[in-house]
């Protein structure tokens, strides 16, 4: 097997590791992909924030490029009219369930959806879709951080750092299609598990859902 | 939901046969939670934690498991089991309003069980006879027409029906009233 594999990305021509997903391709060659719920190291990746769209020559409908490995010849466009009606729609969809205060939210100016909107001239703003308004109850039970579930965008990175890096097992996936959330056992606080606090979920949150109470903003 | 006396035992032997009778694997989760709620009537949060121990899964994906799939539920059935149609036909004449009457009414959200265990209440979808929407299943009785009106009647019956067995059985915590309903 050769050392690397000859891709195009948007008329640019890149070396990368061979087996290498499409999404981290591209991205460790500063050519920006949305994404939320990709993890570099998983082997099997949710593909479920379907922001990742990418066309590929040959393959006549967009693909997700988390899920794609690289190809030798591959040739791709991060951007057509079909990836940008699809990475709408589901930007709008998120934020139909996003309680979009950037304001007051401690993830403004440093948020993953900000950037998607900003890279890919989307509006902050519910529109089309108007808001589900899906109340939750904060958890601010941890000493220096908190857990607001009305900005969670459900990408499942905190899972990860909390299985992976923590190896707490306290974090998990409930309930089905529009009730569903991120939450613990029985919806416990955090504080009444054995949560101890070492903030990987917060680092891992993208945007201001896990967030450090010393950033709160109200 | 607390546990009553003597049912965390019975919960932990019940657990513990269910595990000892079949294969621990993660693949086989759905399987074992279905045998554990149809030995117990549900899934109290102490056989979910037994069986993410049993099996070496977190206790949050049991968790998850349970809550994704309508089949499973988290709270003991009630003596009385009301379950309200919320489908399209039930829908279109207020069902979610007999929803919320019954909801008032025994103080408890769909889903739940009286703490007293009286009531359970859950929604379904189309019982198969929407002419006489908006339809409510009371206790495996088909109730047509239930405006909130009717609820304060089916809430009534229920009511002096408890009443009634109250005084006739001395506290006495056997089983029975599981079997045997119309
Ligand atoms: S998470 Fe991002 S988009 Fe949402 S309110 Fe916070 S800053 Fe705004
Ligand atoms: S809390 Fe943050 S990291 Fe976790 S799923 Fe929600 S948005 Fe993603
Ligand atoms: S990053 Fe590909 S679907 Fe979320
Ligand atoms: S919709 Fe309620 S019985 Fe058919």
């Amino acid at each position: 097997m050769s050392e690397h594999v000859n891709i195009t990305i948007d008329d640019r021509e890149i070396k990368v590791r061979p087996g290498e997903k499409l999404l981290w391709a591209a991205l460790e060659n500063d050519i920006y992909i949305p994404h939320l719920c990709a993890i570099k190291e998983e082997s099997r990746p949710n593909a479920s924030c379907r922001l990742c769209f990418v066309e590929i020559d040959g393959i006549d409908y967009p693909v997700a490029a988390c899920t794609r490995q690289v190809e030798e010849g591959m040739v791709v466009k991060t951007r057509s009219t079909k990836v940008d009606r699809l990475v709408k729609t589901a930007f709008e969809l998120l934020l139909s369930d996003h309680n979009l205060k950037c304001s007051e939210c401690p993830a403004n100016r440093n948020c993953a959806l900000q950037r998607i909107a900003k890279e890919r001239g989307l509006k902050l703003k519910h529109n089309r879709f108007k808001p589900i308004g899906r109340e939750f109850e904060l958890d601010d039970s941890p000493a220096e951080f908190a857990f607001d579930r009305s900005r969670c965008v459900l990408c499942g990175q905190c899972i990860w750092a909390d299985r992976v890096g923590a190896e707490a097992w306290i974090f998990g996936f409930a309930n089905r299609g529009i009730d569903r959330v991120v939450t613990t056992f029985n919806n416990l606080p955090l504080a009444e598990l054995k949560c101890n606090e070492c903030t990987l979920c917060v680092d891992a949150c993208p945007v201001g859902a896990l967030y450090y109470k010393r950033e709160q903003k109200v | 939901m607390s546990l009553i006396e003597g049912e965390k035992e019975h919960i932990l032997a019940c657990v513990k046969e269910v595990l000892g009778e079949n294969t621990k694997t993660r693949e086989n989760l759905i399987p074992l939670l279905q045998q554990v709620q149809h030995k117990l009537g549900y899934l109290p949060s102490l056989a979910m934690e037994k069986i993410a121990e049993g099996v070496n899964v977190p206790t949050v994906d049991i968790y998850g498991l349970a809550t994704f799939y309508n089949q499973f539920r988290m709270n003991p059935p009630g003596k009385h089991q009301v379950k309200v149609c919320l489908g399209t036909a039930c829908y279109m004449v207020g069902g979610d309003i007999t929803l919320e009457s019954f909801e008032r009414r025994m103080e408890i959200k769909e889903g739940e069980t009286s703490p007293d265990r009286l009531f359970s209440l859950e929604r379904v979808a189309c019982v198969g006879c929407c002419t006489l929407a908006p339809v409510v299943v009371v206790d495996d009785k088909v109730e047509g027409k239930v405006t909130p009106t009717r609820v304060d009647g089916i809430m009534l019956a229920l009511n002096e029906e408890n009443g009634k067995a109250a005084a006739e059985q001395k506290p006495d915590q056997s089983e029975g009233d599981d079997n045997g309903h119309s």
